[in-house]
């Protein structure tokens, strides 16, 4: 229902062409992203055992950004596969370290966890920014960040479908991403191969973030407060919660957008700045309801 | 059976575990016990494979336990260790579902639900089998992970320190559980224990560790004896007969 909203919210000539060429895709981009991005945050909330880490405070979106620089700085001129490669290896990259400093934490404090995480991509963003500032291009960067998918056209969008294999290996693996989530020793009573799941989700993760980054650009919260809000209700069963999760990150994030597109039509909001002003305000109260 | 030969362990310059050899004997409740330091938790840690060796060699049943897939042995042998505190939302027939995890991963078989209402049975989870484990007390959440356990259905059971941060009513159920594992099951279960009353009244046999050597291996009535209890624990214990079991008073 709400994806035959979208398809046809804020259109000022609605014909065949149209929709076939900018709407169903717009539509099919968010619904990955929205689940692509609240699924990765659920895995590396198991990963971590950390409730408050994702994409957004892990310096995940700003590795993504980084390759994406990285990749503008060397090959300008290459395709769009290499620059994907480029943002894939550097959200794997970064997602590695953050975790082995995760691993590295004798007290892993809730609230400390993902402040590491918020200065390792401060670290991770400010040597980005200083490329861009050399060549000239902050702007550009920073408009690659914005989340908007008023730019997707067919064409030009194909690339996230790259989130689906990573989204049915994280339903498949359900189980296994369960137990990761309580804990290396709890683990291995189990006779689970810790560090090979581990390197799935690192997988998963990057894949997702880095085709989503590429392309609508970064949405924030998004993996934060969908995995907290659904655990709050539902628990932390994945087998039973996954597919929650999923449908809740695509209907949050349609909603997001067609309210963007709504507000001050013809023109629109971008979506990462509604999905940030709803995100931050549901993770305030997710703040005083769990009392933390 | 479980067996350990030769090993040892060493934190930087310090041995913590000087070349202990032992055998564990099958269906019975052997407990581990020792000052702290003695490296009793780390010969637990190492038999059930969550701490790797610096020397020698376990073997379950005949073979190097490194030898065995990871779920092979997680079908063999489970750990229950006092610091894993589990942080998910599950509820207490979830957990201990996960108990069949070594069995079928993903999708649990007609046999797998069956064990897993047989742990609840067990350890009389009925009744809250749908409660959030981090809802429940200290003594309802123990019972819950010992469900896991006994789920996980292995011929040897490691529990480290299951007693701590229970009540006397707790740590009591805790042990008749046990009792009723080996005795009910024919479970081999191994167990770190720091009050010595409790090994004295409910294991078969107890091995004492000082320094990071097996200084006794025998059954509870050799080891709960006034000159050896001095020699282990360093301090004079006065042994009284009481209900045909002793009681070491050390206060």
């Amino acid at each position: 229902m709400l994806a035959a909203v979208s398809l046809f919210v804020g259109v000022a000539d609605v014909s065949a062409a149209v929709v076939s060429i900018s709407r169903i895709p717009r539509t099919a981009a968010l619904i990955l992203a929205g689940v692509g991005m609240s699924v990765s945050g659920v895995i590396m909330q198991q990963m971590t055992q950390n409730k408050f880490v994702s994409p957004t405070t892990a310096g995940t979106l700003e590795a993504a950004k980084m390759g994406l620089l990285i990749f503008l700085i060397f090959t300008p001129t290459a395709g769009v596969s290499l620059k994907m490669l480029s943002a894939f290896l550097f959200t794997f990259l970064a997602s590695m370290i953050f975790l082995a400093i995760v691993r590295k934490i004798k007290h892993r404090n809730i609230i400390f966890v993902p402040l590491v995480g918020l200065m390792f991509g401060g670290i991770v963003g400010s040597i980005s920014t200083f490329f861009a500032v050399q060549l000239n291009i902050v702007q550009d960067t920073n408009a690659w960040m914005m989340g908007d998918f008023s730019g997707i056209l067919q064409g030009r969008y194909e690339l996230i479908y790259l989130t689906l294999p990573a989204i049915i290996i994280t339903y498949l693996y359900a189980n296994k991403f369960t137990v990761i989530g309580m804990g290396e020793e709890f683990s291995r009573n189990l006779g689970l191969n810790y560090n090979y799941i581990m390197n799935i989700g690192l997988f998963c993760v990057s894949l997702t973030v880095s085709s989503v980054v590429i392309t609508a650009g970064a949405i924030p919260f998004l993996g934060l407060i969908v995995p907290n809000v659904v655990s709050l209700l539902f628990g932390d069963n994945l087998k039973k919660t996954l597919p929650i999760v999923a449908l809740s990150g695509a209907i949050f994030l349609l909603i997001c957008d067609i309210i963007g597109r709504v507000v001050i039509y013809p023109y629109e909001v971008p979506i990462g700045v509604t999905v940030s002003i709803f995100g931050s305000i549901i993770f305030l109260f997710l703040m005083l309801w769990k009392r933390l | 059976m479980i067996e350990v030969q030769e090993i040892t362990k060493q934190y930087g310059e310090k041995v913590v575990l000087d070349k202990v050899g032992m055998q564990f004997n099958r269906g019975k409740i052997t407990s581990l016990i020792g000052g702290n330091g003695a490296g009793k938790s780390t010969l637990l840690s190492i038999i059930s494979r969550l701490l790797s060796q610096d020397g020698g060699v376990v073997l379950v049943d005949e073979k190097n336990i490194t030898e065995y897939k990871s779920k092979m042995l997680a079908q063999r042998l489970s750990i229950l260790k006092q610091s894993n505190h589990i942080r998910l939302k599950l509820t207490v027939r979830e957990l201990v579902s996960f108990g069949r995890f070594p069995y079928s991963q993903e999708k649990l078989t007609k046999e797998d639900i069956k064990m897993v209402d047989r742990a609840i049975d067990f350890l009389n989870l009925k009744e809250i089998e749908h409660s959030y484990i981090d809802e429940l007390s200290g003594g309802q959440k123990q019972r819950a992970y010992m469900a896991m356990v006994v789920a996980q259905d292995t011929e040897y059971i490691l529990l480290d320190e299951p007693l701590n941060n229970l009540d006397m009513k707790h740590s009591v159920q805790t042990m008749k559980i046990m009792r009723k594992l080996a005795d009910e099951l024919g479970k081999t279960i191994i167990i770190v224990l720091h009050d010595i009353n409790f090994a004295s009244h409910y294991s078969d046999y107890i091995v004492a560790l000082k320094n990071g050597k097996i200084i006794y291996h025998d059954t509870t009535e050799n080891i709960i004896q006034e000159d050896v209890l001095k020699d282990v624990f360093d301090i004079n214990i006065k042994i009284c007969e009481f209900d045909s079991k002793r009681i070491c008073n050390y206060f």
